[in-house]
């Protein structure tokens, strides 16, 4: 299978030119073919937001390659960078981050607002359907003041969804939910990578539910430490 | 939402919407600085209108005289001054010459609309025991009450002038006990007399004219003033009543004579009138300052509350210009919501001022001059300090770092 995603040598560092000048990643070698489903382990401070958000494109590494779905990224401007943020990466993040002053179906739809500028009836249709497969239909009017963490959580993975990207990064996304939240959330993401066949790289501090992704890939101290396959499969997984 | 609306508008709006106290104090704040502009600039070109409209309807805009009589030095020599004392003449009643073809050549000017010329000069109205001077102006009614608008503020009798007939003002009349239909005498200090009757009695809202001007026909005045044939003005008006100066000067130019214009007569006027600009000047743009940092303090809060938001938007692909946008966006709605509330608070303060405060007669203190474009201009400048308020905080949201604003 064709990778989405390679990384070459990625080094980062913090404060560069000055005398605190400090390396958090040291040259990172990783790809994920599409379809994967990989887990990002490790202990806290080991560098696993930074390496989300630099394959995001949200962060630039300080030197390495970086390809997404075919494109180098390494030369890029702002702008084509934001835009390819846009197209091909889905995101979800630890404190869900839902937009307060929009409800549950313009969130979902809001890549798409972003994307073309204004809403038309297309876009209005695929969030609901997307709002469907999280299970929130019964939502789409509320605001996200007005929805549980767990719900929240949902609405956002169906926003990740809403360009069909090839890369969805999810940085700790049950890391504040409950385990019955955490377990629904986390049984979402595995079906839909599935189902749909989109890609995840999935940072998580809980084993159980690392176990239970195609890959785990520990980082400890900006290093790679240790890749090996998940153990258990999703009931129903092929 | 709606389909028509692009984006960033949905957005901006939304941020207001959701931040509705902030909104709403900004709001008040901006609606109240517009109103007290629109109400002050209101009630000022009510003021000034009332009063041009007073000069320009009792006082021509031209007015052509003879040039002052100058007395000249002896000369002897070129360098050589025989007579070093120079008295001043004094000015005697002098008729202008040749002032029929002048009258007809200022008529042939197409800036000229009206022109009227008088014979006027000093009397003596004398009725039983009671004397008062006077100032007795003669002139062509049907040419010079379309400059001084007399039948306008008759109150008794008509505004007809036979050659034996004068119109005087109320305290004129008061003064003589005189009324309509009686006659007075009146004597100049040339020795010229005729007895009159008062046909009309005006009333200009002003005592010294009500005591002094009365109005004769031109042939009565220049037999009694001892000017046969003669005109001691030209008065005139002019198609650009703001340009009166320039043309006063056009006219000097090119013919002998002294020519004043109401500008140079009403300079106190005008000089008032741009000590009242320049500090109703100085008060719109503080207030605008004032209204532009309310805006912008209360933007780059929303900006520092947001940042999650916008790290969001960022990370969904949002262009910086586009986040720049947003909040430009709310800077402007922001000014031109409090425009619109303002312009409304400012008119309908001016109303109720124009309703409730009026002279000791009940008639109106200013005319209410609610100009369409004072408006427009308010809502435009309004609109356009909120954008320009808006712009350091929409600077500040378009830098934010999407990793920064993220992090937990
Ligand atoms: N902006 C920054 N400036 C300096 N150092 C930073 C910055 N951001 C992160 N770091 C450092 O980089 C290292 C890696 O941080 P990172 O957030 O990637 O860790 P993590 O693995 O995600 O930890 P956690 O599990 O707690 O989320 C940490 O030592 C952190 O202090
Ligand atoms: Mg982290």
């Amino acid at each position: 299978m064709a990778d989405v995603l390679a990384l070459e040598a990625i080094r980062k560092s913090y404060a560069v030119g000055t005398p605190v000048e400090t390396e958090v990643l040291h040259g990172i070698d990783l790809t994920v073919c599409a379809g994967e489903f990989v887990a990002l382990i490790g202990p806290s401070g080991s560098g696993k937001s930074t390496l989300l958000n630099i394959v995001g494109l949200l962060d630039s590494p300080t030197s390495g390659r970086l390809v997404i779905d075919g494109t180098d990224t390494t030369r890029l401007d702002d702008a084509v960078r934001t835009r390819l943020r846009g197209h091909a990466i889905g995101f979800v993040f630890q404190y869900h981050y839902l937009i307060s002053a929009f409800t549950a179906v313009e969130n979902v739809m809001m890549p798409m607002l972003v994307d073309r500028g204004h809403a038309d009836r297309q876009m209005e249709r695929r969030a609901d359907d997307l709002l469907d497969w999280v299970g929130l239909s019964r939502w789409r009017d509320n605001r996200a003041t007005n929805m549980s963490g767990g719900q929240q959580q949902r609405v956002a993975v169906a926003r990740a969804l809403a360009m069909d990207p090839a890369l969805v990064l999810a940085d700790e996304p049950t890391g504040n939910l409950d385990t019955a939240s955490a377990e629904g959330v986390f049984s979402l993401l595995r079906r839909i990578n599935r189902e749909r066949g989109t890609t995840f790289v999935v940072v998580t501090h809980n084993m159980a539910l690392a176990e239970r992704c195609d890959r785990i890939v520990e980082l400890v101290d900006g290093r790679i430490n240790a890749e090996r396959a998940g153990r258990t499969h999703e009931p129903g997984a092929a | 939402m709606n389909r028509l609306v692009p984006f960033e508008w949905t957005a901006a709006l939304r941020f207001l919407g959701e931040g509705r106290m902030q909104t709403a104090f900004i709001l008040g704040g901006v609606t109240i600085g517009v109103a007290v502009i629109v109400f002050m600039s209101a009630m000022l070109a009510g003021l000034q209108a009332n009063f041009i409209r007073r000069v320009l309807t009792s006082q021509p805009q031209i007015q052509l005289l003879p040039p002052d009589e100058v007395a000249r030095p002896l000369r002897d020599q070129p360098g050589v001054i025989e007579g070093a004392l120079v008295q001043k003449p004094t000015q005697r009643i002098l008729s202008i010459d040749q002032w029929q073809s002048i009258a007809a050549a200022m008529r042939a000017r197409p800036d000229v609309v009206v022109v009227a010329p008088t014979a006027s000069g000093s009397a003596l109205a004398v009725r039983g025991d009671a004397s008062r001077s006077i100032s007795v102006t003669g002139m062509e009614p049907e040419q010079y009450f379309r400059i001084v608008r007399v039948p306008d503020y008759v109150v008794a009798g008509t505004a007809r002038l036979g050659t034996d007939d004068i119109m005087i003002g109320t305290e004129l009349a008061k003064d003589l006990g005189a009324g309509v239909g009686d006659k007075l005498n009146v004597t100049t200090a040339n020795g010229g007399g005729r007895i009159l009757t008062i046909t009309g009695i005006f009333d200009f809202g002003n005592k010294a004219a009500n005591a002094r001007n009365t109005y004769v026909a031109l042939r009565t005045a220049q037999s009694l003033l001892n000017l046969i044939g003669g005109a001691t003005t030209i008065d005139m008006t002019v198609t650009d009543t703001y340009a009166a100066d320039t043309i006063a000067r056009d006219i000097a130019a090119v013919v002998p004579v002294e020519a004043d214009s109401w500008i140079t007569t009403n300079a106190q006027f005008f000089t008032a009138v741009r000590a009242q600009q320049t500090s109703n000047t100085m008060i719109r743009l503080f207030v605008g300052i004032s209204v532009a940092f309310g805006i912008a303090a209360v933007l780059v809060v929303s900006v520092i509350q947001r940042s999650k938001d916008i790290g969001i938007l960022r990370a969904m692909g949002t262009t910086r210009g586009r986040i720049l946008r947003i909040f430009l966006i709310q800077g402007g709605v922001l000014g031109f919501a409090g425009s619109v509330l303002g312009s409304a608070f400012g008119a309908g303060a001016l109303i109720l001022w124009h309703r409730l405060f009026r002279q000791v007669d009940g008639s109106e203190l200013f005319p209410l001059v609610l100009e369409p474009g004072l408006f427009v201009a308010a809502a435009a400048v309004a609109t356009l300090t909120g954008v320009i308020a808006g712009l350091a905080p929409a600077l500040r949201a378009a830098s934010i770092d999407p990793v920064e604003a993220i992090r937990g």
